[in-house]
């Protein structure tokens, strides 16, 4: 193999590293706290806003219910408007991190709602804020939950960044795309797909890692 | 130092469910009444003992003490403070003189025992290192210096409820709420948390209410208990009392449920409830204080001429208390019998007539 054919490989695995790290980190800022949200605001809990649960609910199903693929067009100008291009990882980038906020969402919300109620209710009357619960008790419970939530996230990020390859987003896609299909180079194919699998095992590797030492259930 | 008075509380249920059996539609919200009009007083240093059957009311009542339930109706005192009509601020510190346990201990799991003791500091705002200075010594109080830096998961139920107990003391409250704080251990460690608990409210004349299906509780640390059936408080008495006579259907059922102090299933079957021609009264005997060391029976027999066959018999002792229970068969004629029974009357024991047999001799 050419180094020029490695050095593009090399290049194309930065890449998608980029867009999913870049995408996961922004997608947990704002993720996780909607997840928290969604949570707190359910009737019953300690911040009950039917409302507020309701409409944001909405809005995750929405985000949620929209396929990556249809977004990542849809919001076109969007992009533009934020990053000033609609090709490269930054554009793929912008997609990604939409899609991946209501998927944290609901994983998130799914942790907290593994959390003994009995837990909540012993820090109300210890007489705790419900700020204090969610910074104290809620979130230091679903650690692992959280943890498992990001890692189920940064999985399903590399297998779209690897989708966003087919609109030009740069990365392995778009180079197995390119190279391998339209190309019909074989190796170049497998290769991209090998990276992929072992970055997915190493992300999956990491978050296990991760659950098993945050969490003492 | 609690004062709830007149407190109800009502549930109102969402009529989503459909009404068993018809497949109609419930029609809207229907409403239990979980508590209705309690009025409970737990003076200064008193361990209380509310106890029930599940169902009864008895988590609400608890709970209506802290607000985490708040009342429909009614007024809630702890500490010369009215609760209810305070501000969500004001309450949450009003919250830091009322500790509380529970039954399942709600431990934070990805705390350590250290830092589950700290939360209610932390909660407080207290600095790290005054709070070490709390902490230490509650975990000595409650036996589990050694284990400070051990996760909840790793600690027996014993273990975790006095974590629970550590925890609820860090704030120095005045007040301790037990919500069935024994009923998920077993008998034995049951015993050294009801130890413990005495202890506590020995040493720092810390106020105890709690709330349990179990009499055993009662006995070992209560000094009045309230008998709690349907929502309201249905009967209130000095433990030593209510263990020689309780005065409701309810307690007594828990009594002999508790001494397992019935007559033989063969005589229950023979039980009359009138007397009749040729019969004997069979009497249940509660006696306590001078009465327990007083040679009653042989007596009964010298001066009344009544013979006694004791069906069953036993001696409990219930807060430095000895109290004497014995069913008996008292042999003589109807006049002599009813002699006898004012006899014992007279001599302060609690007489309660089960029913008559038939004579047999």
């Amino acid at each position: 193999m050419s180094s020029a054919l490695l050095d593009l490989i090399l290049r194309a695995t930065l890449d998608t590293l980029y867009m999913v790290a870049i995408s996961g980190v922004l997608a947990a800022l704002v993720g996780i706290p909607l997840g928290v949200l969604l949570y707190v605001t359910r009737p019953g809990q300690v911040l009950a806003q039917p409302v507020v649960s309701g409409v944001l609910g909405v809005i995750t199903n929405i985000g949620r219910s929209i396929p990556f693929i249809i977004l990542m067009v849809a919001i076109i100008p969007f992009t533009r408007m934020l990053v000033g291009t609609s090709i490269g990882t930054n554009a793929a980038a912008v997609p990604l991190t939409i899609a991946a906020i209501p998927f944290i969402a609901r994983l998130v919300e799914g942790a907290l709602n593994e959390i003994n109620p009995g837990l909540v209710e012993a820090a109300q009357s210890m007489g705790a804020t419900p700020w204090q619960i969610i910074t104290r008790v809620l979130l230091p419970e679903a650690r692992g939950g959280i943890f498992t939530a990001m890692t189920v996230t940064v999985v399903t990020l590399v297998s779209y960044s690897a989708m966003a390859g087919a609109v030009g987003g740069g990365g392995l896609g778009d180079l197995g795309i390119r190279y391998g299909y339209n190309r019909f180079n074989p190796t170049i194919m497998l290769i991209t797909v090998a990276i992929l699998v072992v970055m997915v095992q190493g992300f999956q590797s990491l978050g296990d890692y991760l659950v098993r030492k945050s969490d003492h259930k | 130092m609690i004062r709830l008075h007149n407190v109800s509380k009502t549930f109102v249920i969402k009529g989503r469910k459909r009404r068993q059996g018809t497949g109609e539609p419930d029609g809207g919200a229907s409403t239990v009444q979980a508590l209705s009009n309690v009025d409970l007083h737990v003076p200064q240093g008193q361990i209380h003992g509310v106890i029930g059957l599940s169902g009864a009311g008895k988590s609400t009542l608890i709970r209506c003490v802290n607000l985490l339930e708040r009342p429909s109706t009614g007024t809630v005192m702890v500490d010369g403070q009215e609760l209810t009509g305070l501000s969500r601020q004001a309450l949450n510190q009003a919250r830091h003189r009322i500790g509380m346990i529970f039954q399942h201990f709600n431990l934070l799991t990805n705390r350590t025992v250290f830092a589950n003791v700290a939360l209610p500091l932390e909660l407080m705002g207290m600095k790290r290192a005054e709070i070490r200075q709390r902490v230490t010594p509650l975990l000595e109080l409650v036996g589990l210096s050694d284990k400070a830096s051990q996760y909840p998961a790793q600690l027996s139920g014993g273990q975790k409820q006095r974590v629970a107990i550590a925890r609820a003391l860090a704030s120095r409250p005045k007040v301790l709420l037990c919500d069935e704080a024994t009923s998920a251990l077993d008998p034995q460690t049951t015993g050294s948390i009801l130890a413990l608990l005495r202890d506590i409210n020995h040493k720092l004349g810390l106020t105890i209410l709690l709330i349990t299906h179990e009499m055993e509780v009662v006995k070992a640390i209560c000094h009045r208990v309230s008998l709690i059936s349907d929502g309201e408080l249905v009967e209130e008495a000095d433990v030593g009392d209510f263990f020689t006579a309780p005065r409701t259907q309810l307690g007594r059922e828990f009594l002999n449920d508790f001494l397992k102090l019935e007559p033989p299933r063969a005589l229950i079957d023979q039980l009359e409830e009138a007397p009749g021609e040729n019969t004997h009264p069979v009497v249940r005997l509660a006696f306590s204080g001078d009465a327990v060391s007083t040679p009653l029976i042989s007596r009964l027999a010298r001066e009344c001429g009544v013979d006694v066959s004791i069906l069953q018999a036993k001696v409990e002792s219930i807060q430095e208390r000895t109290l004497g229970l014995m069913i008996a068969e008292l042999m003589g004629s109807p006049e002599k019998t009813r002699e006898a029974i004012d006899y014992l009357e007279s001599h302060d024991l609690h007489v309660e007539v089960l029913g008559h047999v038939q004579r047999t001799a």
